[in-house]
């Protein structure tokens, strides 16, 4: 995004409550990531420190400092989608795209992205669709009723080629 | 138009009277997260093609979510003077005969789930009466699932468009506002919630009336009241639903907690996860705005309010309510020592009163019918109703009103409909991260904050995850502590290290590399964190495991003595195998194998190979034949390659 989107979405916050977070989760829901430059822009225009941006960053785990592929698919780990076998889905969408399991990036957060910047796989404490447990979201369309084989359909509506 | 006095708010109730009950026939689809994950806007959007084509003139609209998970997409149909018909598991390829029927002046019958004759929105005048008819559709609290509960905080859900503030004022919204402002001092508001017996929905329990007066005794020129929308207990997911389905009640409840503490500005705390709330919040507030219910004066009173919306960013911790000031402040969500507490010192040192979505969702109901008329509902200390989201290994699944006091039984079996496929129910989980598991023995425990506590579990927002027999209760327990271990701050230490190495263990026993000194461990840890952590999180973090061992020692022992998964779910302990006396070797288990672990071919005796299985099951969801087996402790013979099938068989 320009310094002037950026500077709309600082300029919407008019009060301290909230502001902090707010504008980086603007910024995360636009570029899908915290690219350096812009938290730069932002603690230089309101005089925070980089490193209260980084410690917000890295704290929050909807927070990523690193580029994500094109689709973005995550794994619900709920209570729900757990003991309906969310562990399998995650394995399988790992095992299916060649990500090896357990990886965590330099941030100490759980997101893989395929070597050619495709997908990107994390994970998620909850959406609160237990009902259609285990569920996955990609691009923000969420999938429920999940099976390994039903997986391996949706990532091909999204362009996975197979093994 | 700004609403000033009653006769603006009467006018107002008047035109959105019109919208609920039009002068031609009324089609609502189920729009929350949950309905349109199950293609309710594609149904929506469907219908509204259909309609347009062949000329039907009805009013088509959304609405938020009845409850009823199982059964989506949800439509709703009334035609005028006919009762409301919900119909279910609606696809887009129904839309054209629903247009067409409707155009007809009838109803896919066929697709009807139940009907409402007369509802009760608790907060309007009087019930509304839809009309009587169509005797082959059963009554919707006929039915089993909806026959033991009672709407109070979802008394508006799947019925009035979420998205239009003129519908919520229809069926009495924003009337209870009118009565305290105009009718009643800040204390006697505060009197009648202590009347009421209304607790702290958000888990702990504390009563709210008594929480309202501390901050109201608080000398300050700012205050502020909070909406606590973290939802963070992974399998609960009400808060969310209210908010989805009737945003205006979070709103009316806060206006009125602001007027009696004195607060002139509030936030509503939602998590980023939760986008259509976050959207259906704000559209609400605005709306709220433009009719002069927040902002200055309202109601040409003296009193002025507005609410802020801040979002969260994926912190569970941030549901203590000292860590969700300091993240409203725009720090890391860590929790502080209290006192003083938020009464006192909270936001910006400024006395804050927080309290959970489905509190301020009581708040509306208990002024415009009284306090003594909630104390009525529920048992005693217990009083009201609770949404419990109930999912996990159960027939039905979906969002529960039931007043407290209600047996887990009642709500497992009777309303959930026992376990899926006939499989034995173990337990049922309450309170997420916070709470305990509760074996089958117990389930004539009434759901309430003391008997829960009682049995070593909470009642925490709302969540009951049934587990049945293919759960095994040592990797819930591993479970809930590598939330816990993820979501810990890391300010204090029982709760950084000490949560870590319980879990370390249960990674042990899970893997078969577990002690029987490694129980004792467990629970000189897990007492030790519970009475030295700071907040919380940490103090209730060791429930799950404390309650497993209580109630499911011999899955624990099975798991160190013998090395056996009774469940069959621990990877370390299981595998899966093709018998070969049954597999015919018709390669669809090869075909769908995700990671290709299967040798075989047409004719032949397929084999797993072990090394590269991951244990997802498939095989054994498509095997024709039941010739997988998934076993822990014991193997079987299986040939070193494939080789020909016997003939005769």
């Amino acid at each position: 995004m320009d310094k002037e989107k950026l500077q709309e979405i600082i300029d919407k916050y008019d009060t301290e409550s909230g502001k902090l977070l707010g504008i980086l989760e603007d910024i995360q829901r636009t570029e899908g990531y915290l690219p350096k430059d812009l938290l730069i822009y932002v603690s230089k225009h309101l005089n925070v420190p980089l490193s209260k941006l980084y410690s917000l960053a890295t704290f929050y785990s909807f927070f990523n400092l690193q580029p994500v592929g094109k689709h973005i698919i995550t794994v619900c780990m709920g209570t729900a989608c757990h003991v309906k076998g969310a562990p399998h889905i995650l394995e399988t969408i790992e095992e299916l795209l060649g990500i090896s399991p357990g990886e965590t990036t330099s941030d100490g957060k759980f997101m893989l992205t395929t070597s050619d910047k495709q997908f990107t796989v994390n994970t998620a404490r909850c959406f609160g669709a237990c009902s259609m447990a285990p569920v996955i979201r990609v691009d923000g369309k969420i999938y429920g009723y999940n099976t390994p084989k039903k997986v391996a359909e949706i990532l091909k509506k999204y362009g996975w080629r197979g093994k | 138009m700004k609403i000033k006095t009653l006769q603006d708010l009467e006018n107002v109730r008047k035109a959105g009277i019109k919208k609920l009950f039009p002068d031609k026939p009324r089609i609502a689809v189920g729009l929350a997260t949950c309905g349109i994950a199950a293609g309710g806007q594609d149904v929506y959007e469907a219908l509204e093609t259909a309609l347009k084509k062949k000329g039907v003139n009805a009013f088509l609209t959304k609405t938020g979510c009845f409850g009823i998970c199982n059964e989506e997409p949800l439509v709703n149909i009334a035609m005028p003077g006919k009762p409301l018909v919900i119909l279910h598991k609606v696809q887009k390829e129904d839309a054209e005969s629903i247009a067409e029927r409707v155009a007809k002046g009838k109803l896919p019958e066929e697709k009807a789930l139940c009907k409402i004759e007369e509802w009760d929105h608790i907060t309007s005048e009087k019930p509304f009466f839809y009309g009587k008819g169509y005797e082959n559709i059963p009554l919707w609290n006929e039915i089993p699932y909806f026959k033991p509960q009672k709407k109070v905080v979802l008394r508006d859900a799947g019925i009035i468009n979420p998205e239009d503030i003129e519908e919520y004022i229809a069926v009495g919204g924003y009337s209870a506002v009118y009565k305290a402002l105009t009718k009643m001092t800040p204390d006697e508001v505060v009197e009648e919630v202590k009347k009421s017996g209304l607790r702290g929905r958000g888990g702990a329990g504390f009563p709210t009336g008594l929480k309202w007066e501390f901050t109201k005794k608080e000398k300050s020129d700012v205050k502020y009241v909070i909406c606590n929308a973290d939802e963070g207990d992974p399998g609960a997911y009400m808060n969310r639903n209210e908010m989805e389905s009737d945003p205006h009640m979070v709103i009316e409840g806060m206006i009125i907690g602001a007027y009696a503490i004195g607060a002139s500005e509030g936030f509503i705390y939602v998590r980023a996860e939760y986008p259509l709330a976050i959207e259906r919040l704000k559209l609400a507030i605005k709306q709220a705005k433009e009719y002069g219910l927040l902002g200055e004066h309202i109601f040409g009173t003296e009193f002025s309010f507005d609410i802020r919306i801040a979002t969260g960013a994926g912190a569970f911790v941030c549901g203590e309510e000292t860590a969700l000031i300091a993240s409203i402040e725009g720090k890391p969500g860590r929790p502080r020592p209290r006192p003083p507490f938020p009464a006192q010192k909270g936001l910006w040192e400024k006395p804050t009163n927080i309290n959970n979505v489905e509190t301020w969702c009581n708040i509306a109901p208990i002024i415009k019918k009284g306090g003594e008329w909630f104390s009525r509902i529920g048992i005693e200390r217990n009083t009201g109703t609770k949404v419990f989201s109930l999912v996990g290994k159960v027939n039905k699944v979906g969002l529960v009103e039931v007043p407290l006091g209600t047996t887990i039984n009642e709500i497992v079996c009777h309303i959930g409909g026992c376990g899926i496929k006939s499989k034995e129910i173990k337990a049922v989980q309450t309170g997420g991260p916070s709470g305990g598991c509760i074996p089958r023995n117990l389930f004539d425990t009434p759901i309430d904050y003391d008997h829960l506590k009682e049995v070593g579990s909470i009642m925490g927002s709302g969540g009951l995850v049934v587990m049945d027999e293919d759960t095994c209760m040592v990797d819930t327990a591993k479970y809930f502590l590598s939330f816990t271990v993820d979501e810990s701050c890391g300010k204090c230490v029982p709760c950084r290290e000490g949560l870590k190495r319980m879990y370390d263990i249960l990674e042990k026993i899970t893997d078969g590399r577990g002690t029987e000194e490694d129980l004792g461990i467990l629970d000189e840890l897990a007492h030790t964190i519970k009475a030295t952590s700071l907040c919380g999180l940490g103090q209730t973090a060791p429930n799950p495991v404390i309650t497993t061992i209580k109630y499911f020692k011999d899955e624990y022992m099975e798991h160190i003595k013998n090395k056996v998964c009774p469940a069959r779910v621990c990877r370390a302990l299981i595998d899966y195998f093709i018998v070969p006396d049954k597999c015919k070797g018709c390669t669809i288990c090869a075909k769908n194998c995700p990671v290709g672990a299967i040798d075989g071919g047409p004719g032949l005796i397929h084999i797993i190979d072990q090394s590269k299985c991951i244990a997802c099951g498939t095989c054994m969801d498509v095997c024709p034949f039941d010739a997988v087996v998934k076993l822990s402790g014991e193997k079987i013979d299986t040939p070193d390659k494939p080789i020909p099938v016997k003939k005769g068989r």
